[in-house]
């Protein structure tokens, strides 16, 4: 059987998701013979270049970066599943859409107890923000939704194994319950 | 004014006494003398009643009609609640905006008048409805509401003005509650001679349930009360109702308030009380006139106060606390916290009220025409009670009806009717949708309306709301979904966020802008806060989509999207403020 395509992403979060994936310990070595790994920050690999089965992607979107990322994994992947309180929610990066983006970057940058010389950083190099972020399911159709903050390994490996043997995922209440 | 407040902060506390639970008195003082609340006047009030002043922030920031910025001098609130909207507040705004040259939430340059929005005020029989000031408008449209804001100008006497008023429309009195006024003391004079345990097993044998719509069974709560441990028991009666739709018990207290307080001395009675309040909404502030009136008139006759009938062993009094504007406040446990000078939201419970309620008290919460039957049932005994209504629900229920109907006002009618009886006795003809219980009730459609008026079937807090044909029933159910966000207290995240969620849904479906995947996503949100909200008002939040949708699935498939997915993400709008704040150009054509 040919191995299933995975890719993974990461928007505005704090790559907790895949350091959970990671917690799937030697579970890792089944997968390996059941996946091939394309892009992903694991393996640094930047750029799609081949249909992908499943995207998993973590993180909530915050600037013109995630943006054009996560819609470059719609447009390449077959099954999008999203991870995490971040990219299901906004998290807690969504934190600072009850402040007004420019008095956020003023605060942080030119007006803050510690900036000395401050300014609101411009590098044309720099994703230019969005005012508020975003939950994933806003910007693109999202197949399936892990909860978690982040998700056990548990759940992940449940999610996965499922989709790649072609059956629904379905959480236990251990694997929901989160106190 | 700072020395003014000072003076009348001092006065008040001295008459009341200097206890965190007269909060609520001092604030409403406050807010009556100047308009509202000055930030300056918070830490006086705390210093005085021994709270902290953010204690003080947190109990008038919760209630809607208490504010901390200044108001003009005569406040216009006008409601709109659903049955405003449908008798046309909208084009009475208009008109507001129109003579006063301000928008709603705005108040004049002059400081004369300020605009404001407030939820059902228990007129939905006359609307559309405003208060002004403390005085009741009713029947305004759009051409009274010049010589309405000329009035005020004029500095005229609100209730001069054309529109001011209330009409108590009863319009079919039943055998129980309205049957006629009771003797002052009837239901009392039979409890002479009988043991507190005796009249409890009869209210028990009477079956009777509590009318607020829950349906707890009356002679349950007052045992459980009764045997509760405590220094002292509590009766307290529930006039907040708030219910989108309902006013029965505006009527009820105008017409036979001596029944209410009737039933709550029995109540005493038999739990062993000497204290009962009667909690108010503010709305009805008008009516504690004529209700301190009766308190007074039966205090005369001996059948409240310190010996009630030369009854040596029994003595009852009540007072009435007035509320601040606030739904969840009709949540029995949300209504004590309130009284206790708090913020209104609801406790965990166990315990329960009756176990420890007001003052960790063994508390009585009822709604008003709980008591009103309770007196009847000692009057006339549990038999004769038994034979109206039916096996598991006896007795007559209230209705509110209004919306689409010829008469809309209070109608008796016996647990069991049919919603179609009660549509032809309304003169509601080709109704398409009935509301019942409020926004937290249930939509029916055509195919339910053979289905009764009981807690077997469909139990309801007495609001009766008929949709009739031609009307958008979905835009209706998103004012309703809208109100639930708008008055969650906001303990819990499920209800708290979950409202939300669901609100900004009802207006992407209003739009034809939802998919069904947004619909199957917000029918499990509602599962999420139905489940995982700790009050009454997020596990019913979600009834006006749950109900509506089981009852007239077809108006929600006309109204999605053909769309499987879309997106809610403006990438334009969401740049233009990033890129300002880096002086950078927003990029164009992503």
């Amino acid at each position: 059987m040919a191995k299933s395509i995975v890719a993974t992403g990461h928007f505005t979060g704090c790559f907790g998701c895949h350091m959970s994936l990671l917690d799937i310990d030697e579970r890792i070595l089944e997968l390996v013979e059941l996946v091939e790994f394309d892009k992903s920050p694991i393996n640094d690999k930047k750029e799609f270049d081949r249909p992908v089965d499943i995207g998993i992607i973590e993180g909530g979107v915050s600037n013109e970066e995630n943006v054009e990322v996560l819609r470059a994994f719609r447009a390449n992947c077959r099954i999008l599943v999203a991870i995490g309180a971040c990219a299901l929610t906004g998290g807690v990066p969504a934190m600072r859409n009850t402040v007004p983006l420019r008095e956020c970057l003023e605060e942080a940058f030119v007006t803050g107890p510690t900036v000395v010389d401050g300014m609101i950083p411009n590098d044309p190099e720099l994703p230019i923000l969005l005012e508020r972020v975003h939950p994933c399911r806003d910007l693109v159709k999202i197949d399936y939704e892990i909860p978690g903050c982040p998700p056990s390994a548990d759940a992940l490996w449940e999610a996965l194994s499922a989709l790649l043997e072609g059956r629904e995922p379905v959480l236990s209440y251990e694997q929901l319950k989160y106190d | 004014m700072v020395q003014e407040q000072e003076a009348l902060i001092e006065r008040i506390v001295h008459d009341l006494g200097p206890d965190g639970t007269h909060v609520m008195d001092v604030a409403r003082a406050v807010s009556k003398r100047f308009g509202y609340i000055p930030n300056s006047a918070i830490p006086t009030i705390a210093r005085h009643l021994q709270l902290s002043p953010v204690e003080v922030r947190d109990m008038i920031t919760f209630y809607g009609h208490l504010s901390t910025d200044p108001l003009g001098t005569t406040v216009v609130r006008l409601c709109n609640a659903v049955v405003e909207n449908m008798m046309g507040a909208g084009e009475v705004a208009a008109a507001f905006e129109r003579e006063t040259g301000i928008r709603f939430g705005e108040t004049t340059s002059d400081g004369e008048i300020s605009l404001r929005y407030t939820a059902c005020m228990g007129l939905s029989d006359q609307a559309p409805s405003a208060l002004i000031n403390d005085v009741p408008f009713t029947g305004i449209h759009p051409e009274l509401v010049q010589e309405i804001v000329r009035g005020i100008r004029a500095g005229l006497n609100l209730t001069t003005l054309p529109g001011s008023g209330v009409r108590h429309n009863l319009k079919k009195p039943g055998e129980i509650i309205f049957r006629r006024s009771m003797e002052h003391g009837a239901a009392i004079d039979k409890l002479l001679g009988v043991s507190r345990e005796e009249a409890l097993e009869e209210i028990k044998r009477s079956g009777m349930r509590g009318a607020g719509g829950a349906g707890f069974p009356a002679g349950k709560k007052w045992e459980l009360c009764k045997n509760a441990s405590g220094d002292k028991h509590y009766v307290i009666c529930n006039a907040d109702e708030g219910e989108p739709g309902t006013f029965k018990d505006r009527v009820l207290l105008a017409y036979n308030a001596h029944q209410v307080f009737e039933g709550m001395t029995i109540a005493a009675y038999v739990v062993g009380a000497t204290e009962g309040i009667v909690y108010l909404r503010d709305e009805y502030d008008y009516l504690r006139g004529h209700l301190e009136r009766v308190l007074e008139e039966r205090r005369e006759k001996g059948v409240l106060g310190d010996t009630i009938r030369s009854y040596q062993k029994f003595s009852f009094d009540i007072r009435i606390e007035v509320g601040a504007g606030s739904y969840v406040v009709g949540e029995e446990s949300a209504l004590i916290e309130s009284l206790e000078g708090k913020r209104a939201a609801p406790r965990e419970r166990p315990p329960f009220p009756v176990q420890r309620g007001y003052l960790s008290q063994p508390t009585i919460v009822s709604n008003v025409e709980t008591f009103t039957s309770a007196a009847a049932v000692i009057e006339r005994g549990a038999e004769w009670f038994r034979s109206f209504g039916t096996d598991k629900s006896p007795g007559t229920k209230l209705l509110s009806v209004s919306g689409d109907v010829q008469q809309p006002g209070v109608y008796e009618i016996e647990y069991g009717t049919t919603i179609r009886t009660v549509l032809h006795l309304v003169g509601a003809r080709n109704a398409q949708a009935v509301q019942i219980g409020g926004a937290s009730g249930r939509c029916l459609s055509s195919g339910g309306f053979e289905r009764r008026i009981a807690f077997e079937d469909v139990p309801t807090g007495g609001s009766f709301i008929v949709f009739g044909p031609g009307r958008d029933v979905l835009e209706y159910m998103r004012q309703f979904i809208e109100f639930f966000a708008e008055e969650s207290c906001g303990w819990c995240t499920p209800c708290r966020v979950g409202t939300t969620l669901l609100s900004r849904f009802m207006d992407r479906l209003v739009a034809g802008e939802a998919t069904r995947g947004d619909l199957d996503r917000a029918i499990e949100m509602c599962d999420t806060i139905r489940n995982a909200s700790r009050c009454g008002l997020g596990i019913t939040a979600p009834n006006p989509l749950l109900t509506s949708l089981e009852s007239m699935p077809e108006l929600y498939e006309r109204r999605l999207s053909a769309e499987s997915y879309a997106p809610q993400f403006d990438l334009g709008a969401e740049l233009r403020a990033g890129a300002a704040a880096a002086n950078r150009p927003a990029p164009q054509g992503m």
